[in-house]
């Protein structure tokens, strides 16, 4: 047992230079990602400050991140909003995750990982990083944009496959047979059918659950029942072997309307804190040694993922009546990956997987974090250069009077 | 006027018409009560050009400056549909017989033939009181009647 003393000091030290290294982002206008998990990296062991006493409590803390990172995923869209998004952007959303888990599946089966890592690094490449690009669409002033829907019900379809995913991901880590991993995943699935109806028939009463309209609102009340109500069911989750992040994702369904809203205010600092603890864990699990070995197929499945993503936006919007340059609009907005493909990661590195899927996992977000933003911002000087460079490769006598 | 109408799904609602000098202007209404006043580019109709962020108060007042003279109109509509009838504010003076007494008491209605419609106590309008609202001194009470009727509810709150 560690003394308080100690724990304070080293859990202060790092929540700090997480604040200072957050504000250095939003000065650059990048995201915080990819520095906690530098910073998760610098402490810890091989890194240059080791912690000993705080560890237990990041680690718990870690757990907290990933089910109220779920948890305000699930509060995000609403049921009707994931059934819509399914009805009329089923194909967009088959040929975003088949075109995007391509990369990882084939890097994880070529370094010879087998077929379970195969599934992670799928998981890990496919999944762009909602908060990001949300993030990043209001700050450019891209909300209005006609490609920005197209974009957003994208990310909902991913939405919706993480909720399949996660179940059937967890029931292969944890080694069960056949038999035993179908039937978790059939608990799942019905879970989610289940909640899915609720929320669209019965929202209300899931809703009183956390809130009861009649008295005024009252944020301490809603912050402990969402937040219990939360925990409880990750924990009936991780108990029937279901994965307590899909749990919290399922109760963030369920809970819609007003209180939806109001439970994502009362819990989004919440959220933040315990994401960058969790971003954190991650990085302390990772030897720094193993990031530079991890490099170079890091860098190439950056690049795969950058090209697979621009596509798919591409043909999403075009599939939506967008021109030009607005389907490549939709297509860099999608590119950045971060805090889901660090959950997918987190769940195979602590089932014992393969020991170099974390550290390129871990390589692959922190390129994808910092890309992702960049590619939004300049993919319209980009696209205009290229053309520009094109036309003037033609011979003039070649061009269309509606080209000059 | 074609306004359309498209969700975003986790971030809330677009509304975008054209004008009729050709150009393209929305509104994205945030779930968290913002709206952002969008203004297409001419040159790329899939683009914003320019998007302001305002907060719900803003959003208010751009709302009240565009919506005034409307509501103005819709006013002078009303009271020419209701030809005859007047709204009327009577304040509850300290020596009121009512004051400190239900609405119920007065029998405005039965007595006099005009409607309480709505009491405004420190600022703020309270609409539709209830019977069993209380009157305080300095209440001022809304009356919609005839002249005559309105007029007849100013001496009985004032004389009982």
């Amino acid at each position: 047992m560690h003394d308080t003393a100690t724990t304070f000091l080293e859990l202060g030290a790092v929540l700090f230079v997480l604040g200072v290294l957050g504000h250095l982002a939003s000065r650059v206008a990048i995201s915080p990602i990819p520095l906690y998990l530098l910073a998760g990296l610098a402490f810890g062991h091989g890194g240059v400050i080791p912690l000993g006493a705080s560890e237990e409590f990041i680690e718990i803390g870690a757990e907290i991140g990933v089910i109220l990172l779920l948890l305000t995923l699930g509060l995000e869209y609403t049921a009707e909003e994931l059934l819509h998004g399914l009805r009329r952007q089923a194909p967009a959303g088959a040929l975003d995750l088949t075109l995007n888990a391509l990369p990882g599946v084939v890097a994880a089966l070529v370094l010879g990982w087998g077929p379970l890592a195969a599934v992670v690094m799928g998981g890990v490449t496919a999944i762009s990083s909602s908060g990001i690009i949300a993030k990043v669409l209001g700050d450019l002033g891209r909300l209005g944009n006609r490609e920005t829907p197209v974009v957003l019900s994208v990310l909902v379809l991913e939405d919706l496959a993480m909720a399949v995913y996660l179940p059937v991901l967890t029931a292969m880590l944890a080694h069960h047979t056949v038999a035993r991993g179908s039937l978790t995943v059939a608990v799942a699935l019905g879970a989610l059918v289940l909640v899915l109806y609720i929320a669209l028939k019965h929202s209300e009463k899931v809703t009183l659950l956390v809130y009861s309209a009649r008295s005024d609102r009252n944020d301490e009340v809603l912050l402990l029942r969402s937040l219990g109500l939360t925990l409880f069911v990750a924990g009936v989750a991780q108990r029937m072997q279901v994965s307590a992040a899909v749990g919290a994702f399922l109760v963030g369904i369920a809970l819609s309307g007003p209180v939806a809203e109001g439970a994502r205010e009362v819990l989004t600092p919440l959220r933040d804190l315990f994401a960058a603890v969790f971003f954190v864990f991650f990085g302390l699990q990772t030897d720094p040694v193993d990031i530079p070995p991890a490099l170079l197929t890091a860098s190439l499945l950056a690049i795969a993922g950058v090209i697979t993503k621009v596509a798919t936006g591409w043909w999403a919007a075009r599939r939506a009546g967008i021109a030009t340059m607005g389907r490549f609009r939709a297509g860099a907005a999608l590119v950045a990956r971060g805090e889901f493909s660090i959950v997918i990661a987190g769940l195979a590195v602590a089932a014992g997987v393969n020991p170099r899927l974390g550290p390129l996992a871990a390589c692959y977000v922190l390129l994808m974090a910092v890309l992702g933003p960049l590619a939004a911002r300049f993919v319209e000087p980009i696209v205009r250069t290229v053309r520009n460079w094109w036309r003037s490769r033609r011979p003039p006598e070649a061009m269309t009077p509606r080209d000059a | 006027m074609d306004l359309e109408e498209t969700p975003l799904p986790g971030i809330g609602l677009r509304h975008d018409f054209s004008t009729r000098s050709g150009r393209r202007l929305g509104v994205v209404s945030r779930h968290d009560g913002r709206r952002d006043l969008v203004i297409y580019d001419a040159e790329d109709p899939d683009a914003s050009r320019e998007s302001i962020t305002l907060t719900p108060e803003e959003g208010d007042v751009l709302s009240e400056l565009l919506g005034a003279p409307h509501i103005v109109q819709r006013l002078a509509d009303i009271s020419r549909a209701f030809a005859g009838l007047v709204g009327e504010q009577i304040e509850i003076a300290a020596g009121s017989p009512y004051a400190d007494r239900l609405l119920a008491a007065t029998q405005a209605r039965t007595r006099t033939g005009a409607s309480i419609v709505a009491v405004v106590r420190d600022h703020q309008v309270l609409a539709s009181p209830r019977p069993d609202f209380r009157f305080r001194a300095g209440d001022i009470v809304v009356v919609v009647g005839t002249p005559e009727n309105t007029a007849a509810v100013g001496r009985l709150l004032r004389d009982g």
